[in-house]
């Protein structure tokens, strides 16, 4: 009998990192479902460019920093942090947006902060705030969604717009690429127009973006499955989702023709993705149970500010962003009281 | 003080785990005892505490029950002779604690006559005096049955005001384990009959007895028990929920009254005493049988052993000799853990003896403490912030404790961790976090010695410095003094000089002094 000496507990432990990261990737396959189906193939080849690019940077910086490339590479924290990265992306990006973004998300925000564990900012969030400040034109290309567009581009045409730039001649930008319905509230309540009147735009669905409030019900569904998995505690989205509602709340009802509604909120740009994938992200958020409902809370009146008053259409990146700064603070502020003390 | 409801609500302490029990497995056969060893080692320090004064030499024949060391205080506990034989050598041992270390046993063959030492029965237990209760449970060298070994003289009489309640603990919330479980249905009894002795020992004018709500058949038989034995109705059996480690003291104190005992303080600063069923069994059978604390029952269980079984063991049984009487174990037994899975110790060795606190043998194979991953860094996921039940938060200790910031980790109150083991348990990244805090409080400790230790150096340094300064004052004060004489001196001779001149300028003739 050779025995071994190791400390308590003796049984393995019940989680991993790999495992929780691979539960948040199914968590997002119904929304990319979704996005497929309103968008066409450009977010799998978004997809798929940004997870090559990660790994690719990955595997260098662990061995620029020395370490062992098996267990980083097979732990999916590259790998969520692309699809997340890809999901915000215009379908039709150019190729090196992908690779700017993940430049920042992998080698800046992760590696060069300590990798794994020592970020302070999310990685997904800082590419995508790279290439939103880097490229605001090609950021803004979106595609309208299916029910609008003349015709969603084909695979080969999909490929062939990311790598070249170019589209077929059958297509044009102009006929294909639409203004997100927060693009076209920010600008049309900048025109002095109603949110009624802008809201009769096509592309506004039932209470938010067409096709996407349907992408936000299908991440939502991701989160839930992750809140059921605990994979993510209820903290964080309860307190981001529900600050958005109690703020838009009262606005709305006080002026429903200035104000867009709280579902309008919700259910257009980022929010619902934001508050169970990217506000829940373990290493730059709060670990205090009390610290992630500031942090949620944060969030919110930061992206509610920022759709308000700020330059960009959607502020849920930057919220997540200045919010992780907070974080070393929220957390000393809302330490348990220890036992007996 | 306003006195605390015991039992009457329960309340739920933050954190924990619902674990799977393992218990049933071992408490299928009947309780047993395993054929007696060729030699007892007996460890002359089984409890917290100095170890006895040993009054038995190498070669002393003694009968079962003999003391074989002497307390002299609350704190020390006697050890006892578990059978008859002849003290054959005292050697160092390996033992469980520290963990891959060795101590001073007294090694004892036994002659299987089974002779008993003089018994000192005492059949009123009820008419007999507090203090008297607690010298008999003293000399009876009882200490903790739960695993933590504490003198049970020093918890029924110290510097406390009123304790109004005993918990007896019968809540063994680790999996596997099952001792208490199984000595609750077969000596229902004996618990409710030491309880209310040990409740006359403490003054307490109730006795709570918790046990976990998935232990079946345990209710039935301690209610009868109650029925027979407890005609004033002090005693009350409350069902606890299983969540791990709700048999913690602090846990279990915190589960009955929702008050928690101070960081800074003990159960008995709130009228209550905690003690294991165990103990309140071994306290009847010292108190009315006069039979001092010699045997107890120990687990055999988890996946490496054939038989998992419950066995009444003689103290110093190695426990090679459990798991043969368990089946044996297979062969790929990669870890032998005394205690639970969560907390337990891992055992250097088989040769290692069962002390007065010793619960559960856990053999576990290769492919029970495999892991899957390399120790990763922590991605601050919260969940050990979540499961921890002292509300502290594991992963800022591990982080300080890593950085050697340790007045850190201490400021984050580290030495309220009752290493339990539920955060890591749950830490996706496999980090050893107990160990890191045992090491924690390790190093604190040390440097709290050496901070006494610099505490004396530096009072040595300044009654040193201030001798000197008083030497120095002495020496210059004298220096002063012969100054001042010199000086004087030199007054003196200068009057001398003066007289001298006068002498000659009156010798001269002169007419100056004439005016004098």
């Amino acid at each position: 009998m050779k025995l071994t000496l190791a400390g308590a507990p003796h049984f393995p432990p019940i989680n991993s990192v790999s495992g929780i990261m691979k539960q948040v990737l199914y968590a997002l396959i119904p929304a990319i479902a979704a996005h497929l189906w309103f968008f066409g193939f450009g977010i799998l080849l978004q997809i798929a460019l940004a997870v090559a690019f990660a790994l690719a940077l990955e595997a260098l910086m662990l061995r620029l920093r020395e370490r062992p490339l098996k267990p980083f590479l097979s732990d999916y924290s590259a790998v969520v942090t692309a699809v997340l990265f890809a999901l915000c992306m215009p379908p039709l990006a150019p190729w090196w947006i992908a690779l700017t973004g993940m430049l920042f998300a992998i080698v800046v925000a992760k590696h060069l902060y300590g990798g794994l564990g020592h970020n302070l900012f999310n990685p997904a969030m800082v590419g995508f705030a790279a290439v939103i400040v880097a490229f605001p034109l090609d950021m803004s290309q979106w595609l309208a969604p299916r029910q609008l567009s003349p015709g969603l581009p084909g695979l080969w045409q999909t490929v062939q717009a990311v790598f070249t730039g170019s589209l077929p001649e059958s297509l044009s930008w102009d006929t294909l690429s639409q203004a997100t319905p927060l693009d076209a509230l920010k600008t049309g309540v900048a025109e002095n127009r109603l949110v009624t009147e802008i809201r009769d735009a096509p592309i506004f669905g039932d209470f938010g973006g067409l096709g996407w409030e349907w992408i936000a019900n299908f991440y939502a569904l991701g989160g839930l499955w992750l809140l059921y998995r605990r994979v993510i505690s209820w903290h964080v989205p309860v307190a981001l989702l529900g600050t958005v509602i109690v703020v838009t709340v009262p606005m709305w009802l006080m002026g429903p023709d200035i104000n867009p509604s709280p579902l309008q909120h919700i259910f257009s740009g980022a929010l619902v993705m934001a508050a169970f994938f990217i506000a829940t992200d373990p290493v730059s958020g709060s670990s205090t149970m009390k610290g992630r409902l500031v942090f949620g809370v944060g969030v919110a009146i930061l992206t509610l500010a920022i759709r308000r008053f700020g330059g960009y259409p959607d502020g849920v990146a930057f919220a997540v962003l200045l919010m992780n700064m907070a974080v070393p603070l929220i957390d000393r502020l809302t330490r348990p009281r220890t036992y007996g003390h | 003080m306003h006195e605390l409801d015991v039992g009457e609500q329960l309340y739920r302490f933050p954190g924990g785990l619902k674990l799977r029990h393992h218990k049933q497995i071992a408490c299928r056969d009947e309780l047993i005892r395993p054929d007696m060893p060729e030699a007892l080692y007996l460890p002359l320090q089984q409890h917290q505490g100095p170890a006895g004064e040993r009054v038995v030499d190498p070669g002393d024949r003694v009968l079962k029950g003999q003391p074989l060391t002497r307390a002299r205080h609350d704190r020390e506990v006697p050890v006892h002779a578990p059978t008859s034989g002849t003290i054959r050598a005292i050697k160092s041992w390996p033992v469980s604690w520290p963990p891959d270390s060795e101590a001073e046993c007294l090694v004892l063959e036994p002659d299987g006559q089974e002779i008993w030492f003089e018994t000192d029965a005492l059949t009123n237990w009820r008419e007999a005096e507090p203090a008297e209760l607690v010298e008999r449970i003293k000399s009876a060298g009882l200490a903790g049955l739960g695993g933590a070994m504490f003198p049970t003289a020093a918890k029924l009489r110290g510097d406390w005001p009123h304790v109004h309640t005993l918990i007896l603990n019968g809540s063994e919330c680790e999996p596997y384990i099952s001792c208490d479980e199984m000595l609750m249905r077969e000596r229902p009894d004996a618990i409710v009959e030491g309880g209310l002795i040990l409740a006359r020992a403490l003054g307490a004018r109730r006795v709570i007895v918790a046990i976990e709500d998935q232990m079946g058949a345990v209710e039935k038989s301690l209610s009868s028990a109650l029925a027979e034995h407890d005609p004033d109705g002090l005693c009350r059996i409350v069902e606890v929920t299983t969540i791990y480690p709700e048999g913690g003291e602090k846990q279990l104190v915190q589960v009955l009254t929702g008050a928690e005992v101070p960081h800074d303080g003990l159960p008995q600063h709130l009228g209550l005493a905690c003690l294991n069923v165990g103990t309140a069994a071994a306290t009847r059978d010292a108190v009315i049988d006069g039979k001092p604390l010699i045997e107890r029952i120990v687990t055999v269980s988890g996946p490496g052993v054939a038989h998992p079984r419950n066995l009444i063991t003689l103290l110093g049984t190695p426990v090679a000799d459990l798991l043969r009487a368990a089946g044996g174990a297979h062969d790929d037994t990669e870890r032998l853990v005394l205690g639970g899975p969560m907390s337990g110790l891992p055992l250097a060795s088989d040769r290692i003896p069962i002390a007065k606190g010793s619960n559960c043998i856990l053999v576990l194979r290769h492919q029970d403490t495999r892991r899957e991953q390399p120790v990763m860094p922590c991605i601050n996921c919260g969940e050990c912030v979540r499961v921890c039940p002292a509300s502290l938060l594991p992963q800022e200790l591990y982080k300080y404790l890593r950085a050697d910031e340790h007045d850190e980790a201490d400021s984050l109150n580290l030495f309220d961790c009752i290493e339990c083991g539920c955060c890591a348990h749950v830490c996706p990244s496999h980090i050893p976090l107990v160990d890191w805090y045992r090491h924690g409080k390790g190093v604190l400790r040390e440097r709290g010695i050496e901070d006494a230790r610099a505490q004396q150096a530096r009072l040595r340094f300044e009654a040193r410095e201030k001798r000197i300064a008083e030497e120095k004052q002495q020496r210059r004060r004298k220096r002063e003094q012969r100054e001042a004489r010199l000086q004087s001196g030199t007054e003196a001779r200068s009057e001398v000089q003066a007289a001298i001149e006068r002498a000659r300028s009156r010798a001269a003739g002169s007419d100056e002094d004439g005016d004098r």
